[in-house]
């Protein structure tokens, strides 16, 4: 072998560092370590295992439906209806997860199958996502009001144990969050099919002359984000006492904001799941850090909104940066 | 048979209708092994839609098509036309500008999997890329969307010839060097005839007859979705590869009405602008009335200083001033032209909507009379003005954008390239209304990557670099004198 | 025939009226003809505010993929407050309230449009952002305390011309005027055209800039504007007041023949697919249907109209 044919992949690898577009990849993880040492800052006793814990408790959740999100937003789609799916899923495991364990598991897929079918309505109809998973968002929040009117509903030991496990040394929220980014990072980045997932929203026409099925990928990807907001669901009534048809209303939202806070673009299949994942932990931490401030919780929502903003006026000024 | 040699693929009767539009009427067509046949037509002669149909993008109404002598069943596709080693580079470019070069790669060729797929992917294409254009400096793990028009197309071209589980034994190019530079265009040819003089075959199409002449064995002249000439190469030249394809008048007539124009400077100037990477204060100089050409490579910052003049329309700006309205005439048609849900009539109107306004709205009876007004004078040939825009064929489509910008207030037309993939009959009847116009005192900037477009114009800039390098008169224009300001290396001056 | 066939074909908003007058058809024939101008009196005075902030929203979901304003709701919610705080329940105030309202709809539309500009960001993220701190913004303003708005007020938007409610003539005079200028303005066609290709649309000499600006500050206005109608019609401002429009705003431009894609708008239809949205409510009512049946049929009828009027054909 020649010098050159073993020096190339190292270059290439060397030219990758001094992109400048590296600093926009980096800003998810910057905007979250800013946020936590702001936190520490005002209450060092957060920077402790238990701490930790208890502000990141509901990333879990978050952090499932905002990689399903990211699923759809890959093919430029959009869910508006990630939310009331999970909150059905919350409901439908309340109603029977511990008293027909295998029913409920047999639902759950049926969802999770309903959910690549609507992928398979939008591709082959070629409607817009926005109004069918609108559309969609009624009807899982219709059949959860009727599984569940009021609260109720019972939550399995073994689940609230598993929300509540103390590893040792790092808390539960931070491994399962890291464990759901390395998942989803190896699905979509770092598998080959996942960058034939990827192309078809960069270009779904080379995707689909290339002799790929545009309609397979687009219900994978729609049932792999069914898988992600079965997952939320779970995880959500692991934390609650009482599941309800509302409980993960604000996961539409919050899911479009991880994703897009994550450095994941709203059009052409460019999205990190990884960023996602920090996007989705950073908004959840943004209220933590408002009862540590001692603000009034009515500005709770304003502040992932101005955190939202900050973060995005950021990228702006790199992208002015690079634009030189 | 008139060719005695084993063929690659042979079609024969091929039909296809697009509504009641008949795009191929019975077409045969034969590829030879070690063969590069050249596909030439207008717009609209049916090229593209036979491409399609061997690539198996389209399937055909009727017809047989045949590779390596097999009769390929009903369910002939784009799989199929892989699997049997036919590879298709299209017009457009159909890279993932998301994914990196090397996962661009991947998406073509199904066995690239399981670990070390991205690997084996970066290998192979960069293996493509150093053997048909050494020293392209392309990186298989950048993102194609960051990378210039001629590297992406680079990697398309590279991608087509790559083997993995099927060899590669046709390679279809659909107006490969549109978006090359003059380098890499005659890089890729020569590659073409390696592999051929190698026993492969190719189909090429391009609207440089020059490029057709030199590097086909065979040509095939398309017309009205028919074939109307099929002869070896060196049997043709110019004028009667011009003549096949149905056009009275060829190029070479350009020539012959070079304006007699009235010493530079008569006039006032109108445009005044240093591009933005200029080193030393040169500046591209328009005066009213005047024909300037903009050459060079594809790609060296021509198109930006046309957008720039564009911004500046009306103002006087340090770097740049453009005295007046300015309109532009796109030459990438589908994103930066068309408006395609309006019709013809509306997507000329765009330009005028603010002339056209009478007690605060627009006034339709004017509307409909200019875009009629433009219709007859450019002969944008359509049954009905308000038709949509797509009907029309690629050459119609640019005749609009043309009327768009003569059809309003501008007097200061901006050109990028607007004759790119455009046949050379719509092409003689747009040159001669240019210069009409100037005639009437309006100014032109034309954006060129056809040397011989710039016989229209009165002087010509070359850029490199970003930077103008040469400040040609028309008394001194030569092709040579192009080629050598476009290719000259930097430092000296 | 075939030229009846094509000119409905041309009008996908026809089919939105098609479906309102087979769903109220519906609900009278259960009532046995009873009330049938009632429910067409309540489905006018309802679908008025419905199409008041759906003809903003369809002006930005017009000007292209990504453009939707989000923060709908939110204005609702914080001109509302703004104009009943300031009418004070007093007659003598009722122009300072809606000038106030109006206010500040085109404040929420000027940082909106300031964020989509100088962030170079989806405006739907924007919006969405927006909303959010407009949210709180409106919390924090009306401590959740209710107003009641002016008795003139209060009659003003709940008076009946022979059934017709006087507001929702407003309204269709208003979605007249608000047809002219999409098709026959240089503001509409900008809008359009920036809908069909941004860039090519620039390049023809189009104001894209000013024309998205016009866009998100009217949107926002409207919805300001209707915040203090929903206000004054149901007798005092709340904070979940406009929580059904985000959604109800999207169906019915989809619904009423407008592209999502962008570049192709229809006013009528918006009238029609508010009439019909409200119309099915009210039918699944009459049936007895509870609220999860009912929310899961309105939204299958959302899916199933949107998938009989077809996606986005290609347009040749």
């Amino acid at each position: 072998m020649t010098d050159s044919v073993l020096s190339s992949p190292l270059r290439d690898r060397i030219d990758m560092l001094r992109d400048p577009r590296l600093l926009r990849r980096a800003l998810p993880a910057v905007s979250l370590a800013a946020i936590l040492i702001a936190i520490f800052l005002i209450n060092d006793r957060a920077m402790s295992y238990r701490g930790l814990d208890l502000m990141l408790k509901y990333a879990v959740p978050i952090a499932f439906a905002t990689i399903a999100q990211m699923f759809i937003l890959t093919v430029n789609d959009l869910d508006l209806s990630i939310g009331a799916f999970v909150g059905l899923v919350a409901c439908i495991a309340g109603t029977w997860l511990v008293d027909q364990p295998v029913l409920c598991v047999l639902i759950l897929a049926g969802c999770v199958a309903s959910y690549a079918a609507v992928g398979a309505l939008i591709h082959v109809r070629r409607l817009p996502s926005i109004v069918v998973t609108l559309g969609m968002s009624f009807v899982w929040l219709g059949i959860a009001v009727i599984l569940m009117p009021t609260p109720g509903g019972t939550v399995p030991e073994w689940l609230k144990g598993l929300m509540s496990w103390k590893p040792p040394l790092i808390p539960f929220p931070i491994v399962a969050c890291a464990a759901i980014a390395l998942v989803a990072h190896v699905l979509l980045m770092e598998s080959s099919y996942g960058a034939v997932l990827r192309g078809a929203g960069g270009n779904a026409t080379a995707i689909d002359r290339a002799g790929w099925s545009l309609l397979r990928i687009r219900m994978s990807m729609y049932a792999l984000a069914g898988f992600f907001g079965v997952l939320s669901g779970l995880s959500l009534i692991g934390l609650t006492t009482s599941p309800d048809a509302h409980i993960a209303d604000r996961y539409t939202l919050l899911s479009i904001a991880g994703v897009i806070l994550g450095g994941g673009e709203f059009v052409g299949g460019r999205v990190s799941p990884i960023g996602a994942v920090i996007g989705a932990v950073t908004l959840t931490l943004t209220g933590s850090f408002l009862i540590f401030m001692r603000i009034s919780p009515d500005w709770q929502i304003g502040a992932q909104g101005a955190v939202l903003i900050v973060v995005l006026a950021l990228r702006a000024l790199i992208k002015l940066r690079e634009g030189r | 048979m008139l060719h005695a040699t084993e063929k690659i693929v042979s079609l024969s009767g091929m039909t296809k209708s697009f509504g009641a539009v008949r795009a191929l009427a019975k077409v045969d067509l034969t590829v030879g092994v070690g063969e590069c046949l050249g596909l030439v037509g207008h717009n609209g002669a049916g090229k593209s839609t036979l491409i399609n149909l061997l690539a198996g993008t389209l399937a055909p109404d009727g017809g047989e098509i045949r590779i390596s002598g097999q009769a390929q069943p009903a369910g002939y596709g784009v799989r199929r036309a892989s699997a049997l080693g036919i590879r298709c580079v299209f017009q457009e470019l159909s890279l993932c500008p998301n994914l990196s070069v090397a996962e661009n790669t991947r998406i073509y060729h199904k066995s690239l999997r399981g670990w070390g797929w991205r690997g084996s992917a970066a290998e192979l294409i960069r293996r493509g890329l150093d053997e048909i254009f050494p020293g392209h400096g392309i990186s298989p793990h950048a993102t194609v969307g960051d990378l210039p028009i001629g590297d992406r197309q680079m990697v398309e071209i590279a991608r087509a010839f790559t083997v993995t589980d099927s060899p590669t034994r046709l390679v279809i190019l659909d107006e490969p060097t549109s978006s090359l530079d003059a380098v890499a265009g005659k890089q890729l040819l020569t590659y073409v005839r390696k592999l051929v003089a190698e026993g492969g075959s190719c189909l090429l199409t391009s609207h440089l007859l020059g490029d057709i002449l030199d590097y086909c064995d065979r040509v095939v002249v398309m017309k009205d979705g028919g074939v109307v000439a099929d002869r070896p190469a060196v049997e043709f030249d110019r004028e009667s590869l011009v003549a096949a394809m149905g056009n009275v008048v060829s190029d070479a007539r350009i020539k012959a009405h070079a304006r007699v124009t009235a010493q530079r400077g008569a006039m006032p100037v109108v445009v005044k602008a240093v591009p933005k990477l200029q080193a030393d204060q040169a500046a591209l100089v328009a005066h009213k009335g005047e024909i300037i050409g903009l050459a060079g490579l594809a790609g060296h910052g021509q198109t930006r200083l046309l957008l720039q003049i564009f911004e500046a329309a009306g103002q006087t700006r340090a770097d740049t001033n453009a005295a007046g309205p300015v309109a532009l005439v796109a030459g990438d048609r589908q994103n930066d032209g068309v408006l395609h849900l309006w019709s013809i009539a509306r997507n000329i109107s765009v330009r005028s909507m603010r002339s056209l306004v009478n007690m605060g709205l627009i006034d339709g009876a004017a509307e409909a009379a200019l875009a009629s007004k433009w219709r007859e004078r450019i002969r944008i040939r359509t049954p009905d003005i308000d038709n949509n825009i797509l009907s029309l064929s690629g050459g119609n489509q640019q005749k609009v954008l043309f009327a768009r910008a003569l059809g309003s207030d501008a007097g200061i037309i901006l050109m990028d390239d607007p004759m790119r993939g455009v046949d050379v009959g719509t092409k003689l009847e747009v040159y001669e209304l240019i210069r009409a116009e100037a005639e009437a005192g309006r100014t032109f900037i034309w954006y060129t990557t056809e040397i011989e477009e710039l016989n229209n114009c009165d002087h010509v800039y070359v850029m490199r670099d970003g930077q103008i390098v040469a400040d040609i008169a028309r008394a001194e224009l030569t092709e040579e004198k192009v080629l050598q300001a476009s290719f000259r290396e930097g430092a000296q001056t | 025939m075939r030229a009846l066939a094509a000119r409905i074909g041309n009008k996908p908003w026809l089919l939105s009226f098609a479906g309102a007058l087979a769903v109220w058809l519906a609900t009278i024939l259960f009532t046995e003809g009873k009330g049938g101008g009632q429910i067409i009196t309540a489905a006018l005075a309802f679908s008025t505010f419905t199409v008041i902030v759906g003809i903003g929203q369809m002006f930005v979901i017009t000007t292209g993929p990504g453009n939707v304003d989000l923060s709908i709701p939110s204005t609702i919610a914080l001109a509302g407050g703004v104009a009943m705080k300031i009418m004070g329940g007093q007659d003598g105030l009722i122009w300072l309230g809606l000038l106030a309202c109006i206010g500040a709809g085109l404040a929420v539309g000027t940082f909106n449009y300031i964020l989509i500009r100088l962030l170079k960001i989806p405006p739907i993220i924007a919006t969405l952002s927006s909303s959010l701190i407009v949210m709180s913004v409106a919390i924090s303003y009306g401590r959740g305390l209710q107003i009641k708005p002016p008795p003139s007020f209060a009659d003003f938007t709940t008076a009946q011309v022979a059934g017709v409610p006087m507001l929702s003539l407003c309204a269709i005079l208003f979605a007249m005027i608000m047809a002219v200028i999409l098709e026959r303005t240089v503001y509409g066609r900008a809008t359009l055209a920036i809908g069909q290709n941004m860039r090519a649309a620039h390049l023809a000499g189009v104001k894209v800039e000013r024309t998205r600006c016009i866009t998100y500050l009217m949107s926002a206005a409207f919805a300001g504007l209707c915040g203090a109608l929903l206000a004054g019609f149901s007798g005092g401002n709340a904070l979940n007041m406009g929580e059904e429009y985000l959604l109800a705003t999207i169906a019915v431009v989809v619904i009423g023949g407008t592209s999502v894609a962008g570049g192709r708008a229809n006013v009528p239809g918006i009238w029609g697919a508010a009439l019909f949205l409200y119309l099915l409510v009210t039918m699944l009512n009459t049936y007895g249907a509870s609220a999860g049946v009912r929310l899961v049929l309105t939204g299958l009828i959302i899916i199933a109209m949107i998938t009989l009027a077809g996606g986005d054909k290609p347009s040749r």
